[in-house]
């Protein structure tokens, strides 16, 4: 297994409607990624593209569309997906590329342009649910997230403003981030007054949908010295798949990313994550999202993750600092995009370039994780300034 | 290759025309059960699952949902490519030498006959700001590129017919083929133009089917029930998406594949390889791709070879024992799934009828179809 390290990172403003094709949205984080390397494209070996359903887009086979404007022209080429999971597992991906001995550098681009799916990308959601059991119900996100919400409320007597907090954190920490599309300062009863979507899911709970991309550029040991003094190691990579019948899961607790994180800390060498991991960055489409994958990634016990947020240990400044980027919820959130934008922000985090968002300290290590799928789908990275063991 | 994989396990199902009787999810299981019976493996040992599908052939978005109950990967690592199975090879030969997995499954499957519009699905595959107004069947693009492949590198429309004839017929020893037939150059050229100069009998049928592919490192393959088929080399490639601005006569996603493939294998002269399993989704392609593959020292052999029956079963460079995908079926991502079980059969001595004597190395080479240029290279062989 060879060392693999992130030495570039770049990404595009997340807005409502882009005016860039897609293909130009992939560039315009790819070449950032480049530049921030001090790369030019010759001297990468393989693309990897991460981009969810084509069918946001109106194309079909999304990524053989893409393949150009990715900068593919003439090289291996992998478009992967596992919904919203794929931000963080197009990493993982990259990372086997490398680790395998078959190529040295890679670039990892997300895209995801849904603004394009009129009158709301939220009608081509409908295609992700059974067509024979599901479809006719007529299903959409809001609704499964409701289902999912009120289940970890009630499991574990979670109030509703203990959820909103998530919102207010996140949409605060957005303000400082360049590229979001809906940073806000916002309080606990702003959040509570605005409209209900599907009971308990209020509005300013729900991540926005966006246009935009992310790239990162990976490098084996030997190619990641030479080119960068401050290389940020992937230590570990994790993914898991849940049955694709999500309604006989408990949906209290995440096992799919219980699953995934384990298979990445066991490869970090990692057996105490809540005292090893000084970063994460969850999957927190959803304000309850947040909460919940911090307990699937052995971040805060079963149920208490709303506690400690209460307490201020997720804030920027807090013993664990969560999404400190703004997350989905505050930087925008174009499918595939948000969860590499996830491990942008751990990179920039890392080596001291998060500007007004870098948390206080020394942070050493840090895990990003996305969720997608039918609720079924977990994908874990932990990347760290030490080498992996 | 150092870190040796292999493939230790085949399932497959036979490819049809259509398969009322059977959901995606069902041929799913059957393939999959053969496969692990062949490799010998239960399902709980594999670490990792890939599934090569694209959402709009399977009418429902973010496929991988519905992969894990039919295939035993609940609760495991299991992600979609959006490719052929090919690549689908070359990702899990990744993932095992990473360390990441010992035992690594590849799914592919086709139930092309629930689509009812493929050809305005393909549409949906062009820019959507530069071509697709056009509104031309993409099958023209074929046409198009076929008229400047004859142009170029003189080879004659005859030639190309004589691939259509030499691939049904080889289906014809092929149980699991959906199109075998006896046919003559005069059917082929007596067939209606689809798009000048490309016939109508020169286009592969879609067929449903599904493919598994059990792989393995090599201190798993030593265990294995069934005799392994050792994966020497692995290439995969794009050229350009975009129509303007592709190389339109050579394959140049096969040739870069290929170098890849080569170099790994430690191949010198491609000739060495003892059969070669190419993609015909159009029949000018099976001459283009073998081009790209560098077996002739100048285009217009390729027609020649064909014509002289050099690529037959029983010639010096057999091509498409199987039939390729005229003969058996383009069954959409598992194209390339279909080839390499045709040369694990061949390698291992149980392709039945169609058994060449001293199968030893054999290539596998896959094309994604109009409007792509996205291709790959498997080169496996029996030691």
């Amino acid at each position: 297994m060879r060392k693999v390290a992130v030495i570039g990172a770049g990404m595009t403003k997340f807005m409502h409607r882009a005016l860039e094709t897609p293909k130009e949205l992939a560039w315009l984080a790819a070449k950032p990624a480049l530049d921030s390397a001090e790369m030019k494209l010759n001297q990468i070996d393989c693309v990897v593209v991460g981009s969810a359903p084509d069918a946001f887009d109106g194309l079909h086979m999304k990524g053989e569309y893409l393949s150009d404007g990715c900068g593919a022209w003439k090289k291996p080429y992998l478009r992967c997906y596992v919904g919203g999971g794929t931000g963080v597992y197009a990493v993982a991906q990259a990372w086997f590329h490398v680790a395998s001995g078959l190529f040295d550098t890679a670039l990892v681009i997300c895209e995801e342009k849904m603004s394009s799916c009129l009158p709301h990308p939220q009608a081509a959601f409908l295609t992700i649910f059974d067509h024979i059991t599901e479809q006719p119900l007529k299903p959409n996100l809001l609704w499964i997230f409701a289902l999912e919400q009120n289940r970890y409320m009630q499991t574990y007597g979670i109030a509703l403003k203990d959820i909103a907090a998530v919102s207010v954190k996140n949409k605060r920490n957005a303000l400082d981030h360049p590229a979001a599309q809906l940073g806000a300062k916002l309080t606990v009863e702003d959040v509570l007054a605005s409209e209900i979507m599907a009971w308990p899911v209020h509005r300013l709970m729900v991540s926005p949908t966006s246009d935009g991309a992310a790239a990162v550029v990976l490098a084996e040991e030997e190619t990641a010295r030479r080119i960068s003094d401050t290389p940020v190691w992937i230590q570990g990579v994790g993914w898991c798949l849940d049955t694709t019948y999500w309604t006989n899961r408990d949906l209290a607790y995440p096992e799919y990313v219980e699953k995934a994180a384990w298979m990445a800390y066991r490869m970090a060498g990692i057996r105490e994550p809540r005292k090893e991991i000084n970063i994460a960055e969850p999957y927190d489409p959803f304000a309850y999202k947040e909460l919940h994958h911090l307990e699937g990634l052995q971040l805060a016990p079963k149920g208490q993750a709303p506690k400690l947020l209460a307490d201020g240990v997720f804030d920027r400044d807090g013993d664990l600092p969560v999404t400190p980027s703004g997350g989905l919820l505050g930087v925008g959130n174009p499918i595939a995009a948000a969860g590499l934008m996830k491990i942008c922000e751990l990179f920039w985090q890392l080596r001291g370039e998060a500007g007004k968002r870098q948390v206080p300290g020394k942070a050493e290590r840090g895990v990003a994780q996305a969720w997608g799928d039918l609720m079924q789908v977990g994908t874990v990275v932990v990347m760290g300034t030490r080498e992996p063991v | 290759m150092s870190d040796r994989v292999a493939i230790i396990g085949i399932g497959f199902t036979s490819l049809q025309p259509s398969t009322p009787h059977a959901s995606f999810k069902e041929l799913m299981f059957e393939a999959a059960q053969k496969a692990y019976h062949d490799a010998g493996v239960e399902p709980s040992e594999i670490d990792s699952f890939v599934t090569c599908a694209e959402d709009l052939n399977e009418g429902l978005s973010i496929f991988d949902e519905y992969t894990p109950d039919q295939l035993g990967a609940v609760q495991k690592p299991m992600h979609t490519l959006t490719q052929d199975g090919l690549h689908g090879i070359a990702d899990a030969l990744m993932q095992i030498r990473s360390g990441i997995a010992e035992l690594v499954v590849v799914e592919a499957h086709s139930k092309a006959s629930n689509i009812k519009t493929p050809e305005w699905l393909l549409d949906y595959a062009l820019d959507p700001l530069y071509n697709r107004p056009l509104g031309f069947n993409p099958h023209a693009l074929a046409g198009l590129e076929m008229n400047v492949f004859l142009h170029e590198t003189g080879i004659s429309a005859e030639q190309c017919a004589q691939v259509a004839v030499k691939n049904r017929t080889n289906a014809l020893r092929n149980p699991i083929a959906a199109y075998p037939l006896a046919l003559t150059p005069m059917y082929v050229e007596s067939s209606p133009y689809v798009s000048y100069p490309l016939r109508e009998a020169e286009i592969a049928e879609r067929a449903d089917g599904c493919a598994v592919v059990v792989l393995a490192n090599e201190k798993r393959a030593h265990r294995a029930q069934s005799k392994p088929a050792w994966v020497h080399g692995v290439g995969f490639a794009n050229d350009s998406a975009t129509l303007e601005s592709r190389d339109w006569v050579r394959a140049e996603y096969v040739r870069i594949a290929a170098e890849r493939a080569y170099r790994q294998a430690a191949i010198q002269n491609p000739r060495a390889i003892h059969l070669f399993e190419v993609d015909d989704t159009y029949a000018y392609k099976e001459l283009q791709h073998l081009i790209a593959l560098g077996l002739y020292s100048e285009p217009a052999e390729a027609g020649r070879s064909v014509e002289a029956g050099e690529t037959k079963p029983d010639g010096k460079m057999p091509v498409n024992v199987s039939g390729g995908v005229l003969g058996m079926g383009l069954p959409l991502e598992a194209s390339g799934l279909y080839r390499i079980v045709e040369i694990v059969l061949q390698l291992r001595g149980q392709a039945g009828m169609r058994q060449l004597p001293n199968a030893r190395i054999g290539l596998a080479q896959s094309w994604r179809g109009v409007p792509t240029t996205s291709g790959a290279v498997v080169i496996l062989g029996a030691e």
